[in-house]
């Protein structure tokens, strides 16, 4: 076949595929209309999804589907509650004195030297097929010692063309701990770690003299065998069963057994992913997974599409049988008892610019959105009762909203540290508590949050234990209880507790100086003019001046590490649901300055620290409510944070999109997801119908333009060329005259 | 002219290491080394330990420009400048901050980006220059009249304004295409024709303005008078005399920017979720990764300097008036 007939060809075909009922305007591929596949989207592209070092919420969207760490969340239960995930049982803290001997469960916590947690895992767990563990006929591994020329014509980790995959063991979780001191990783965790998991900072020295003898490889990617250096805070104690020893008394730590960086990670992924060559290629453990859960990494093109499919070792689980009483009500229990995932395919497609992703959910290509401020009035309207519904347009579609008040806190810090707002002293305490009423976080969060969000009372969020709601849980300080709800106190009150703090009326009482306060801030646009403009305003309720110091975020973090800031902004998104994860931001052992830990504020209350101290080990329990609410009592005295505001996750949801119930904390969602393939198939033609119209008339309006064109094309020929031939006449008349 | 190429060439040499050097300064101006550490290891719990180990591997604990731990030459060359700009004139660029490596990400980022950019260039050249040529032909009519004023409007809108638009109206109203995606073979085809159709759209209205001062100027030379005078078609005249006359400077100006097509756009990559090299600079200039910051600057710099060589041997090629000695 000749070379144009063959192109043309292939245009045909395409364009006959273009031409399939599917829309035109799909983005996904015919073959995959109306499979059992969960489409979403990513803007910014994953750094890690090694679960070492895989932190951000981004990221662990990935990982969570594909790792399993011993424990996971319940997915329904709240308060959240944790559930064992691979592990068998749910493991029990066994406290060990100094000398090893063990103490009963309710021993004073000064006396517990070490914790033991001891987790067996279920048996029978695989991992998901890989090259690494593929071994030849002599059981030899294939893929651990490839040359350049195994590498010729490998660009992605699917290009290897055998796979297997192993039990998973005990050692597996031991070395993904020792992963944490590994010294070519960069684990957030490890210096938090280090404090706890014993023998893990000299465990780090150790591994980092064993690289630094090893032969250097070329990209200096050097397989270290961990297994060949013992960890005591971490021991394999059977094939099923490992042991993490801890110092004293870390009740926390259970929830850290829910995340990716105790996920088991197999020797031989490590052993390949080392070779020479691999990373070059880019195929790193960082950014091709291995793990047992019930998705796994097939595509990875983190610029364009990342595709999660089921992995088909996957141990099975399923669907939780009980729940909070609405679950029932809400349908979250239909699936009660069948096995997960449901969803074959999760499609994450890149879409940088939230107006094309936005679109696309309208469209019915997005199963589900959340609302950036621009389409907030498109989405949501309030009810009569003040309650957010989605509006008619969206509600004829089909789509729901789905609330959740986020494990967050955002809140304007005071620099204790700073003369004028910090210190300890009355009047300084004084001065934070009137602008503290002064500012009204209702009006902010209603203006330049739509709604989304619940002013703060502490540093608590809802949901998590030691949190209070109602008349227990407001904040004297700043507000009343009238009517059955919080009452912002009068701006009298705050201008009477500024002139006691002496500034009255805005001025120094010693000096007559009107009173300039300084509010770094990080660089904005132009559409934060408005809410920096509030906050000035909000100030000048009092009289005081509010200058907006503005700069670069580098810069901004600087100040903030030096003490140089004044009044800031700053907000904490909690680890695990434990007071204790909000509280520590403002105990002094994490003072920015000096200690460089979490405490912004750079806060010390000796007070505060020792009830924290106290607390931090405690089990949750009424004794321990009581501490939690003396400390939130005193920082809401000593006011180092203008307590702003939780705010409130709203997501958008398709009628074909079920089983969805916003967890804050658990990350592994995605296996409970049901998707209605058909429906969906039948809403996008639906809603997608080529308008041609407005083609055709532009492809007339063309063609009728060329007519009068060619006339008029003719006619200045005609013209011209008599035109022309009269200057040729004149000229040669002239010219013989 | 091959020894014009090579002086050209060594010309290049001090051009690339000036740029090399602007954007080290300018880098580091704004950020330093501790900034792009914590950028990339987050703001929660992160340890002085853990900042001083990543600036270690990747080589940023030295001194910037100038070691005055060192004794002799090595206070240049144990310094970040030096060790990160070596590297790079031989072609190596080493990691992105993420670990991923820079040259193969340029690899494969380099296709997509020329999926727009050539068709939005060899169409946009016809396009441009057949509208050039018509309000030329119509000149001082209203046509003309018209036309100049479209082509003032097209080129005051901003070209967000274009994408945003195109994508409302083409893909959200009509439904006729994607809004924005990207797929390989030929199933990139449906994606590229609104960024394609857009680009040529945004770009219509400089370029066509500027080819019809060509077209004009073309036409009011002796030797379009001439050819008129001996009667030819309007038609003939300006597609057989004044095009090919006004192709030299169309053609010495369109062959400057073949190589900077490589490198795609930054603004229409991002709306259209093209993941080329244009997006690539986007995403390392907001993670503040100076490995592919300097990679993809040194890269433009050295397809413009290509760009300007072809251009001067461009000029040989269609006016045999020209020698490059």
């Amino acid at each position: 076949m000749k070379a144009p007939f063959k192109y043309l060809l292939a245009l045909l075909v395409a364009l006959l595929t273009a031409c399939s009922d599917r829309p035109w305007n799909s983005p996904y591929l015919a073959t995959s209309a109306g499979k059992n596949i969960l489409y979403s989207a990513f803007a910014e592209r994953p750094k890690h999804l090694d679960p070492v070092q895989s932190y951000s919420s981004n990221e662990i969207l990935l990982t969570a589907q594909i790792y399993e760490p011993p424990l996971q969340y319940h997915y329904l239960k709240r308060p959240y509650t944790l559930i064992p995930g691979t592990a068998a049982r749910m493991p029990v803290a066994q406290y060990l004195d100094k000398n090893g001997a063990n103490l009963p469960s309710d021993v004073d916590t000064a006396k517990i030297a070490y914790t033991i947690y001891e987790i067996s895992i279920k048996p029978g767990i695989r991992f998901q097929p890989h090259p690494a563990f593929a071994r030849g006929d002599l059981g030899k591994f294939l893929y651990h010692n490839l040359t350049a020329e195994d590498l010729v014509g490998v660009y992605k980790l699917s290009d290897f063309s055998r796979t297997d995959t192993r039990e998973l063991t005990a050692e597996d979780y031991v070395y993904e701990i020792k992963r944490l001191a590994h010294p070519r990783l960069h684990s957030p965790i490890l210096g938090l770690m280090s404090d706890y998991i014993v023998g893990l900072k000299e465990y780090s020295a150790t591994l980092r003299a064993a690289s630094e003898v090893q032969p250097k490889q070329q990209d200096n990617n050097a397989y270290l065998d961990l297994r060949d250096y013992p960890l005591e805070g971490a021991q394999v104690v059977d094939t099923y069963t490992y042991r993490i020893k801890i110092k004293g008394k870390y009740p926390q730590f259970m929830y850290w057994l829910a995340m990716p960086f105790f996920s088991p990670i197999p020797w031989e992924a490590e052993r390949f992913y080392t070779q020479q060559g691999l990373a070059e290629k880019n195929i790193t453990l960082d950014w091709y997974p291995v793990g047992t859960g019930p998705y796994m990494l097939t595509e990875n093109d983190p610029n364009r599409v990342m595709i999660l499919e089921k992995n088909p070792n996957f141990h099975g689980e399923s669907y939780p049988s009980e729940g909070m009483p609405m679950d029932e009500q809400t349908g979250l229990l239909q699936d009660a008892g069948k096995p997960l995932p449901f969803i074959d395919q999760v499609i994450f497609s890149r879409d940088k610019e939230s107006i094309p992703r936005w679109n696309k959910f309208l469209q019915g290509y997005y199963d589900a959105s959340g609302i950036g401020s621009d389409s907030f009035d498109q989405a949501v309207q309030m009810t009569g009762q003040g309650e957010a519904t989605v509006t008619e347009a969206m509600k004829a579609q089909g789509i729901r909203l789905e609330t959740a008040v986020a494990t967050s806190t955002y809140y304007m810090g005071f620099n204790m540290l700073d003369p004028v707002v910090g210190g300890l002293s009355e009047p300084s305490r004084k001065l934070r508590q009137a602008i503290s009423i002064a500012v009204d976080y209702e009006e902010y969060v209603s203006i330049f949050a739509n709604g989304r969000g619940i002013p703060a009372q502490g540093p608590i969020a809802p949901g998590i234990a030691g949190h209070r709601d109602g008349r227990d849980g407001i904040n004297p300080v700043v507000y009343d209880w009238l009517q059955e709800r919080p009452q912002r106190k009068s701006i009298a009150v705050a201008k009477a507790l500024l002139a006691e703090a002496g500034y009255p009326n805005g001025m120094d009482a010693k000096t007559g100086v009107p009173l300039v306060l300084y509010f770094d801030v990080t660089s904005r646009g132009a559409d934060d003019k408005s809410s920096l403009d509030w906050m000035r305003k909000q100030f000048q309720k009092l009289n005081i001046q509010l200058v907006v110091r503005s700069t670069d975020y580098n810069r901004f973090q600087d100040k903030i590490r030096k003490g140089n800031a004044q009044i800031f902004e700053w907000g904490w998104n909690a680890d695990y649901p434990d007071p204790e994860n909000f509280l520590f931001l403002l105990s002094g052992a994490e003072r920015k300055v000096d200690n460089d830990g979490q405490n912004a504020s750079n806060y010390d209350n000796q007070d505060y620290n020792q009830l924290f101290e106290q607390m931090k080990n405690m089990e949750d329990s009424p004794e321990r409510q009581q501490i939690i609410d003396r400390m939130v009592n005193i920082l809401r005295n000593d006011a180092p944070w203008l307590w702003g505001y939780h705010p409130k996750d709203y997501g958008l949801y398709h009628a074909w999109y079920s089983n969805v119930k916003p967890n804050k904390l658990s990350n592994n969602n995605i296996k409970y997801y049901r998707i209605d393939g058909s429906l969906r198939e039948q809403k996008q033609r639906e809603w997608n119908e080529p308008v041609l119209w407005p083609a055709v008339v532009g492809l007339l309006v063309l063609l009728g333009s060329l007519v009068p064109a060619m006339v008029a094309y003719r006619r200045r020929e005609r013209t011209m060329g008599t035109r022309e031939a009269s200057k040729s006449v004149g000229v040669s008349e002239a010219g013989d005259a | 002219m091959l020894n014009y190429i090579i002086r050209r060439i060594l010309y290049a040499i001090p051009i690339l290491v000036g740029v090399n050097l602007i954007t080290f300064t300018l880098f580091f101006v704004v950020n330093t080394p501790d900034d792009m550490a914590r950028m990339q290891l987050g703001i929660k719990r992160v340890t002085p330990e853990a900042i001083e180990k990543w600036k270690h591997e990747r080589g940023y604990d030295k001194p910037l420009m100038l070691n005055d731990s060192e004794e002799g030459s090595g206070k240049f060359t144990h310094t970040i400048f030096f060790e990160k700009s070596v590297a790079m004139f031989a072609f190596d660029f080493g990691r992105a901050d993420d670990g991923r490596d820079i040259a193969h990400e340029i690899k494969s980022r380099m296709l997509p980006s020329l999926a727009i950019a050539l068709p939005v260039f060899l169409l946009g050249l016809i396009v441009y220059i057949t509208f050039a040529l018509v309000m030329a032909f119509f000149r001082a009519t209203y046509v003309d009249f018209w036309g100049v004023v479209l082509c003032v409007a097209l080129m005051s809108i901003s070209s967000l304004f274009y994408i945003i638009g195109g994508q409302f109206l083409i893909s959200k109203l009509w439904h006729l295409v994607p809004i924005s995606g990207y797929s390989s073979g030929l199933d990139a085809g449906k994606f590229l024709v609104l960024p394609v159709i857009i680009g040529i759209i945004s770009g219509a209205g400089a370029s066509t303005r500027w080819y019809r001062t060509i077209f004009l100027e073309e036409m009011s030379k002796d030797y379009v008078r001439t050819a008129r005078a001996k009667g030819l078609p309007e038609s003939i005249v300006l597609f057989r005399h004044v095009l090919r006359n006004a192709m030299i400077p169309i053609l010495t100006g369109a062959v400057v920017v073949i190589p900077l097509l490589f490198l795609g756009s930054l603004i229409a990559e991002s709306f259209f979720g093209i993941p080329g090299l244009g997006s690539y600079t986007i995403d390392a200039i907001s993670s503040q990764d100076f490995a592919v910051v300097r990679a993809m600057v040194f890269l433009g710099s050295l397809l413009y300097i290509v760009g300007l060589i072809l251009t001067d041997i461009s000029y040989t090629l269609v006016d045999p008036r020209i020698r490059l000695e």
